[in-house]
């Protein structure tokens, strides 16, 4: 079949479900959506339609980005917009399919947006929304639009389309292509793409190999797991199309088994790939061959490193070595490899689709087109969320992401995970692009972005990630397995009250050697978060050492508890939830903490009645409480 | 709720003798063709078949790549995925990512290790439960988040923890 039959099929496919006289329901069912109650959801849905009669399309699809609103449905019905409900109950579920479906109130009330022609009364629309209206959609322009598990969807959708030209034209005019859209490395160095290849292309030798990289190991990144989620072919028509650009025959997606679905999406769509000629001996009639395996990681952070994931692939221990010689001339078994992140792969079979220059309109001068990123933290709108770069900061935090939720104060954003750094309010009104947030010390990073208010102890977030690091490190080199070791080390000192005076210039003079020796990105960028944190949040590190004092209340060994004894009504709810038996106290007697039992648990200030909140946190002051239970009322 | 409304997925605990391992190793090893890239994924599924790593097993499988012994047991040794010893039936996994750590993990592990009374990495005597962290689900919009066997369970709470933990209701 050419590509032309399978398009026209697709196509006819797509419409018939688009005009069809049933209603669809689009439901989320992405790792976010099962996590948040989809699952339930589906059944409930199920059920009620069974029950009422009615007779709909369920497509499961993937992440649409609004994580804070999972589980989410959508509900397309004959000659109407699409209307989204998010945040949904089985018996939410079930009034919108008894009101919505069998009569006709959209429930105005319960709907997020609607999506497509038309409008409903009281309902906006979904992409004129605050989290949605800043958003450009390239490398998630499908997910949550498309069922993943076919191929037609994505065809139908423009898939393919970009390969089946490029097919068409020489390997050097689709490298100059990718090269023209400026697209970088997404994986987090930030590299040209069009320049990677050329250099693959030009090693000599007839075998090479191309590799996609999803062992997205950042903790607080998830991008990568959506797009494989949601929209597998966006990233295997990518690699079929730099396969050929550098005339690469095999392949291999190096996945983290912490993904159980995305590698279940892949292996459909590597199957429905090869049942429509898109793999094997002569791709689409061109003569064009390439066969792609899917090799599950085994939990190692390190992997992510290029030359670490190409030993892991090939059996051994996943160390880094040093480059040169770069992958590009000997990568996998010593042939020529190019390596690329999943995102990067699904902007290529974009800017293919739809051309360079249509890509490159986008973003700033020297960082083209969008970067997706996963938003979460302390933030009222938590999700998936893909921006053009140069964006300023304050637009994701504030616009996209709601600002701070309880109304707390925002502290710090850290991006590019254990590799990047945390940025203070000053940051806000940068640009989010590699140049600008290079020169704040941190990165853009593979994309996690997490944001932090005051009850985030910067001390103890740095403590956090080099906990991380200590613990990711492969070991081989000096610099990072000890380095990080020592840092570890000095930073526990510090948030157990331990901290000496010269622990914050011994800790920068550590970051030096640790970023200057270390063999890898991991060892080199690991003082990053130690770096930023001294550098715009000193004075929390003063307090910690000097005035043994925690100004967030998170360093269990520099907080304390006590009860007010103003506001105490001795119920005795915290003396019996106390797991230490530190709480002395009796009937209407003012309740006391036993400071040497206190195992500081936090028990006793979640259970505290809101209406007295008689217990308190604090640190670093002298607390004036009585020191053995007095009866109320008595201390006024 | 309980884990056994969360997840039907448990994890057979196998301690078997030397023979039986070999045969099974055998039979898992019939479809490879004793290549050294082939090494981590036979390891991942002799340990999805026993849930650790035997030591029989490690041997039988360094004779089929053709590999010193202590090569296999350094890669097995290198890889988080990787069991030398037993595990329990049902494996708790609470995330210590970022998106976790921010919203709270330390509690939520606190309280698992709690109320199963035993510190991540450990399994209780019973082999009933495993608990360990995990760097990053990638379920970070739905902090914090534990994994119980193959379930993603989202936006936990301590209270949360106990219901799903509560060991009254499974026997």
């Amino acid at each position: 079949m050419n590509f032309e039959e399978i398009k026209k099929q697709a196509m006819s496919n797509w419409e018939a479900m688009q005009n069809s006289e049933k209603t669809r329901i689009l439901i989320g069912t992405g790792t976010c959506g099962i996590a948040a109650g989809a699952e339930d959801i589906l059944k409930t849905l199920r059920e009620e339609l069974g029950k009422n009669s009615i007779e709909a399309d369920i497509i499961q699809v993937g992440c649409i980005g609004l994580c804070y609103a999972e589980p989410l449905v959508e509900i397309v019905k004959p000659g109407m917009p699409g209307v989204f409900y998010g945040n949904l109950t089985p018996e939410l579920m079930a009034e919108i399919v008894r009101d919505y479906l069998t009569a006709d109130n959209p429930h105005p009330d319960l709907a997020l947006g609607t999506r497509g022609e038309g409008t409903i009364n009281g309902i906006p629309r979904l992409f004129d929304l605050p989290v949605l209206k800043p958003q450009v959609r390239i490398a998630l322009r499908n997910c949550g639009n498309i069922d993943p598990t076919d191929i037609h969807h994505y065809i139908a959708n423009g898939g393919y389309e970009g390969l089946s030209e490029v097919l068409r034209m020489k390997p050097q005019e689709v490298i100059d292509e990718v090269k023209k859209s400026g697209l970088r490395g997404r994986g987090g160095a930030g590299f040209p793409t069009g320049l990677k290849w050329q250099f693959c292309h030009d090693s000599p030798g007839t075998q090479k190999y191309i590799v996609c990289n999803a062992d997205e190991g950042d903790p607080g990144a998830f991008m990568d797991r959506a797009v494989l989620e949601g929209d597998p072919h966006a990233v295997l028509e990518g690699m079929l199309i730099g396969a050929y650009a550098i005339g690469a025959s095999e392949g291999y997606i190096y996945i983290r088994a912490e993904y159980p679905l995305a590698i279940q999406r892949l292996r459909t769509a590597l199957e429905q790939m090869e049942k429509c000629g898109l793999l094997g001996e002569n791709i689409l009639g061109s003569g064009f061959k390439f066969q792609l395996h899917i090799k599950e990681g085994a939990g190692a952070f390190v992997c992510g490193e290029e030359t670490a994931l190409m030993a892991s692939i090939e059996g051994s221990r996943g160390m880094p070595r040093s480059r040169p010689p770069f992958p590009a001339q000997s990568g996998l078994w010593g042939k020529p490899t190019n390596i690329n992140n999943v995102e990067t792969w699904a902007n290529v079979s974009a800017i293919l689709q739809k051309g360079s220059g249509w890509y490159a309109s986008y973003g700033t001068e020297k960082s083209k087109g969008t970067k997706t990123f996963s938003l979460v933290g302390k933030v009222m709108r938590t999700g998936l969320i893909e921006v053009p770069m140069g964006i300023p900061m304050r637009e994701i935090i504030y616009g996209i992401g709601g600002g701070i939720p309880d109304g707390k104060n925002f502290k710090a954003v850290q991006t590019g995970g254990p590799s990047g750094g945390c940025l203070s309010a000053s940051f806000l009104d940068s640009p989010v692009d590699y140049e600008s947030l290079a020169s704040a010390g941190s990165i853009v990073g593979s994309g996690g972005m997490v944001v932090m208010d005051e009850d985030s102890c910067m001390v103890d977030v740095a403590r956090y990630f080099l906990t991380f690091t200590q613990l990711e490190s492969c070991g081989k080199c000096i610099p990072c397995r000890w380095g990080t070791k020592q840092m570890l080390d000095i930073l526990e000192d510090i948030v157990t009250g331990n901290g000496r005076d010269s622990d914050i210039e011994l800790l920068l003079e550590l970051c030096q050697a640790v970023k200057n020796g270390s063999l890898c990105a991991l060892g080199g960028t690991a003082p990053n978060p130690v770096l930023t944190t001294i550098r715009y949040f000193r004075d929390e590190y003063e307090a910690h050492i000097s005035e043994k004092r925690c100004p967030a209340l998170v360093c269990k060994a520099l907080v304390s508890y006590y009860i007010d004894s103003e506001k105490c009504q001795g119920c005795g709810i915290c003396a019996r939830a106390c797991p230490a038996e530190a709480i002395k106290g009796g009937k209407r007697m003012v309740h006391v903490i036993e400071q040497d039992k206190c195992i500081k648990c936090g028990t006793c200030l979640d259970v505290c009645p809101a209406k007295f909140s008689a217990v308190v946190k604090t640190s670093g002051e002298s607390v004036v409480a009585p020191t053995e239970p007095v009866p109320v009322g008595s201390q006024a | 709720m309980s884990i056994a409304e969360v997840t039907q997925n448990t994890h057979t605990v196998v301690q078997k003798d030397e023979e039986t391992v070999t045969t099974r190793v055998d039979e898992i090893l019939a479809s490879y063709t004793g290549g050294k890239a082939e090494l981590i994924p036979i390891l991942q599924q002799v340990q999805q078949a026993f849930g650790y790593l035997p030591e029989e097993a490690m041997s039988r499988i360094a004779q089929f790549v053709d590999v010193p012994e202590c090569t296999v047991f350094g890669v097995a040794t290198f890889y988080a995925q990787f069991k030398l010893v037993p595990t329990g039936r049902n494996i708790i996994k609470v995330c210590r990512g970022t998106g976790c750590y921010v919203k709270g993990a330390s509690r939520i592990l606190e309280e698992t290790e709690k109320i199963l009374g035993i510190k991540d990495g450990e399994t209780t005597p019973d082999l009933e439960y495993t608990l360990e962290t995990v760097a990053c689900f990638g379920s970070c919009a739905l902090a914090p988040v534990m994994v119980v066997n193959d379930k993603v369970c989202g936006r936990m709470t301590t209270d949360k923890v106990k219901k799903i933990l509560d060991r009254k209701d499974q026997h």
